[in-house]
């Protein structure tokens, strides 16, 4: 770029949102000049606390970006750095600059890698443009969180939450929850890949996924992309059968690739594609659910439930997630943060039927040490596929924390 | 230029400069909690004769004007109104507008708390009807008084420090105007009926009793007697009788609503679930919690682990809602003794419910007094701007200086057994835990517990209760890690706004000593979140 540019080559460029209504956002207006430096106009809820930590972080963001002469226009709502950052970068590359040049906040520390199998009953949705739901969503202790690009995103907008969401992996602790992203389908879902495989998100969703072919295309990127910035931790992927052919496909689809950990469906989608109505009782997506615990099961990889859209109707979660894991599944989405524990307690295998698995477990237990070869309980003998089934019962109890009198689940103090 | 500008400052025991003077007046400097003995006697208010009044028991006069000329409205006096009508008062501001029409200069506005629908008192300072105001200033009024327009100093008590200033002298009433949404000629007067109803009248109490002069306003007047008389008229002088106290659905909600917001929802289980694992939650306890989101949440989870472990609690203390007579109603607590009642069904229960009574600042409240119930409870849950890491805690002002919100009954309920201050570790992008608050409301010693959504605050002071939660889950952490993260979150150290070497208000103590003083602010924050009325 030409130290002086043309008045007629000067671009602009504008992201975020601003106003009386709007929380831990901003608005940023872009205009670059030909010559005069950086001028920064700002408005902000904490310019008494913050303004001129926000003033040098806009110097700091621009020269990183490679603007030296522009007019930069701030309304600010109380945005945490991380966001401040995506913001103006989204407005500089809207304006036509910086293409190749990011600003990356400074990193947490991140839990420990993913597990294939760990724990996966809850997953909170983040719409991934909007910043305020971000920096406390690890607090109300969901198994994972899904910053959301697809559906909750406007097309016009995919771009700076792209950049948000980055910035977020990067920027905001989520404690022990998994790092989820939702990406958009490809090729959309490329630009997406470009921003967070580098961030070592632990789990990829991959919407409206019909074939095996399309999960080599996203496995095909990750790889290359990984591959490139040299990242290490493991990225799963948990692909959204969300039509009736997905549904056919649902066991090609879970064993396209080792990085598959999880299938699951959005019943949204797959009921529009039957052209039925979705009903609470969810009978008309009762074969699609079967099929995507079956092939899940088969495929060696977890079930997951759709959402339950209605937050209002706790006792509706209830039932729908005790259902649920009846069938087979292993959990389910949240769209607020009051359905978490309501899930869990869903999920979690209720007390006597903990009790009754341990009691086999014991009896087997003692029966190998006694080097019998048929384990009985009182009167009954116990079949082999029983106690293969409380084995794992008990296993997941104790991954819960969830002991035999159902004392709740502590948390780090 | 203004009256009440102190002669000389001096540091207080907390460490606070304070003036010495407040409006003329000799004050004493905050001194330490229980370290102040009051000595003398209480106020005296004039001996009245019946043979004064008409002995048909008919009080009442045309309207307003006549009753502040009856009572002798001159300059300088000072007017006292009550804030039970809340954002729907109408009276105060006739009253203050009336005296204005009358010629008065230079009158003390003496509120329990002031309310945005008094936000034209300021066109009274500015024409010098009014000269300041003593009592609770927030939106516009804050703003006016934080900027240093006012003459005199503001003066900010707690609803209980309220009740003492007066009994002690310091305050002498002039002429009380009780907005009264039922009454009968003689002046009785109370708050649970009619279609201006609010619920108790306690606020105007104090007034009743130890005012020279007292006027009852109502929009319901009822054939004596009027029952019950929470104000007896056997201290009133003049009734008037007008077509409209205030309005209805400002002065009571509808339906009073839990909030939804996720991170609020977290504050008030923890604040649950620490009552309960602390063993506070016990057979026959009693708690305090407002109207607001997070104490409305604090109560509805408090209720459901009440349910699971078939605890009842004693008695509550209100603020009274929809959710506490719920509670009431179901039996799983006792009585709800009611400063003030917030909505709809709970002005319905203090009406019917004999288990739902009407208390006022000196049951409650009062320091000086022999004892209060405030004391007797066992958790009170408070909200708060801003606390230290030595658990000091601002209400009164938004950490950019400017006067936000009043005392109310805030610094008499940190006498509680344990006090919780349920507050979100930063908000918008400012830290509510800091290294120094802006303005020290209530002193450190009395403030237990600092809960967050990041987790739990106990005072070390409190090694009991830092015992008594011990491998019980909670998420227990050290104050100034909780601050260490937010700012680690927000970048930085928020930095602290310069105010000028000017007092505009002073922040009594329950026992009437001066705790801190409120500086004119300079910075004009135009776009400071706006704020919303409150006592």
């Amino acid at each position: 770029m030409p130290a002086v540019a043309k008045i007629s080559e000067l671009r602009r460029g504008e992201a975020g949102r601003g106003g009386d209504d709007i929380r831990s956002d901003l608005y940023v207006s872009f205009e670059e000049r030909g010559s005069g430096g950086i001028e920064i106009g700002l408005r902000s809820r904490v310019e008494l606390y913050y303004g001129e930590v926000i003033r040098r972080q806009v110097h700091d963001v621009l020269r990183t970006l490679g603007v030296e002469h522009a007019l930069i226009e701030i309304v600010d709502e109380g945005a945490l750095p991380f966001v401040i950052a995506a913001r103006i970068e989204a407005a500089v590359r809207r304006a036509g600059l910086a293409q190749r040049k990011s600003v990356l906040p400074e990193a947490v520390t991140l839990a420990a890698p993913s597990q294939r199998d760990r724990l996966r009953r809850s997953r909170l949705y983040l719409p991934g443009n909007e910043p305020k739901y971000f920096i406390n969503a690890g607090l109300h202790g969901p198994d994972a969180v899904i910053l959301d690009l697809e559906d909750s995103v406007h097309y016009a907008e995919k771009d700076a939450a792209r950049l948000l969401v980055r910035n977020a992996l990067r920027a905001v602790d989520f404690g022990v929850a998994e790092r989820m992203v939702r990406i958009n389908q490809l090729p959309l879902g490329l630009a997406d890949l470009e921003e967070i495989v580098p961030q070592s998100p632990d789990l990829i969703l991959v919407p409206k996924v019909e074939t095996a072919a399309q999960i080599s295309d996203v496995v095909g990127a990750i790889d290359s992309i990984a591959k490139g910035v040299g990242v290490t931790r493991p990225i799963w992927l948990m692909p959204i059968l969300e039509s009736a052919l997905g549904i056919e496909n649902a066991f090609a689809i879970a064993t396209a690739s080792d990085r598959i950990a999880a299938i699951t469906l959005g019943l949204e989608d797959y009921t529009a594609d039957l052209g039925v109505a979705k009903t609470a009782g969810g009978s008309e997506s009762l074969y699609a659910r079967m099929r995507v615990v079956n092939a899940a099961h088969a495929a060696h990889v977890q079930a997951i439930d759709s959402v339950y859209g209605d937050v209002a109707d706790t006792e509706g979660l209830l039932h729908w997630g005790e259902a649920s894991r009846a069938m087979g599944f292993e959990g389910m989405g949240c769209i607020h943060p009051v359905q978490i524990e309501i899930i869990h307690r869903a999920f979690a295998p209720a007390p006597n039927e903990l009790e009754k698995a341990l009691a086999i477990v014991a009896a087997f237990d003692e029966a190998q040490a006694r080097g019998l070869g048929v384990v009985s309980l009182g009167s009954k003998m116990i079949d082999a596929p029983v106690v293969q089934r409380a084995v794992k019962l008990v296993a997941l109890a104790k991954k819960m924390g969830i002991s035999a009198d159902q004392a709740p689940a502590g948390e780090a103090s | 230029m203004s009256a009440g500008v102190a002669t000389s400052l001096v540091t207080n025991a907390a460490g606070r400069r304070v003036p010495t003077h407040v409006n003329g007046r000799q004050e004493s400097p905050y001194n330490g909690v229980n370290q102040q003995t009051p000595t003398g006697t209480k106020a005296t208010p004039p001996i009245r004769s019946s043979a004064d009044y008409p002995t048909n028991g008919d009080k009442r006069v045309r309207d307003l004007e006549t009753a502040l000329r009856l009572c002798g409205l001159r300059d300088g006096m000072t007017i006292s109104s009550h804030h039970h009508l809340r954002n729907g008062d109408r009276v105060a501001l006739t009253a203050l507008q009336t005296a204005a029409r009358m010629g008065a200069k230079d009158l003390v506005w003496f509120p329990s708390a002031s309310f945005p629908c008094h936000e034209p008192v300021i066109d009274l300072m500015k024409s010098g009807a009014v000269h300041h105001i003593e009592g609770s200033m927030n939106g516009p009024l804050g703003d006016y008084c934080s900027h240093g327009h006012m003459r005199g100093l503001g003066v900010l008590r707690s609803h209980g420090g309220r009740w003492q200033a007066v009994q002690d002298g310091e305050v002498h009433i002039d002429i009380a105007v009780i907005a009264a949404p039922t009454a009968d000629f003689f002046g009785n007067a109370d708050g649970s009926h009619g279609r201006s109803a609010c619920g108790s009248l306690g606020f105007a109490l104090a007034d009743s009793v130890y005012a020279d002069r007292v006027i009852v306003v109502t929009d319901n007047l009822v054939p004596f007697p009027c029952v019950p008389w929470q104000i007896q008229g056997n201290n009133v002088d003049y009734v008037v009788e007008v077509d409209s106290i205030g309005d209805p659905s400002m002065i009571v909600s509808g339906t009073t609503q839990i909030t939804r917001s996720p991170d609020r929802l977290r504050i008030s289980e923890l604040v649950a679930r620490f009552l309960r694992d602390s063993g506070i939650m016990r057979d026959g306890f009693s708690f305090q919690a407002g109207a607001g989101g997070i104490a409305l949440a604090f109560v509805d989870y408090l209720a459901g682990m009440m349910k699971q472990a078939n605890v009842k609690a004693g008695f509550v203390r209100g603020g009274s809602t929809k959710y506490l007579v719920d509670l009431l109603n179901e039996g799983l607590i006792g009585y709800i003794l009611d400063g003030q009642t917030f909505d709809l069904d709970a002005v319905k229960s203090i009406a019917s419910n004999p288990r739902h009574v009407a208390t006022s600042p000196f049951t409650s409240y009062n320091f000086h007094g022999k004892g209060n119930f405030a004391s007797l409870v066992d958790a009170a849950v408070l909200g708060a701007t801003e606390v230290d890491v030595n658990f000091n805690a601002n209400v009164v002002t938004h950490s950019d200086g400017r006067l936000l919100h009043g005392i109310g009954g805030w610094q008499n309920c940190l006498f509680a057994g344990c006090t919780i201050l349920a507050v979100p570790s930063f908000r918008d992008r400012i830290p509510v835990i800091v290294d120094e608050v802006t303005t020290v409301t209530g002193p450190g010693e009395l403030i237990d517990i600092v809960a967050t959504e990041r987790g739990i605050a106990i005072n070390p002071r409190r090694q009991d209760l830092l015992d008594a939660v011990k491998g019980k889950g909670l998420p227990i952490r050290p104050i100034e890690e909780l601050q260490a993260e937010v700012e680690k979150i927000c970048g930085g150290k928020p930095a602290k706004p310069r105010l000028l070497d000017r007092p505009v208000a002073v922040v009594k103590w329950v026992d009437g000593t001066v705790l801190d003083t409120v500086w004119q602010v300079v910075d004009d924050n135009p776009y400071a979140p706006k704020v919303s009325g409150g006592e």
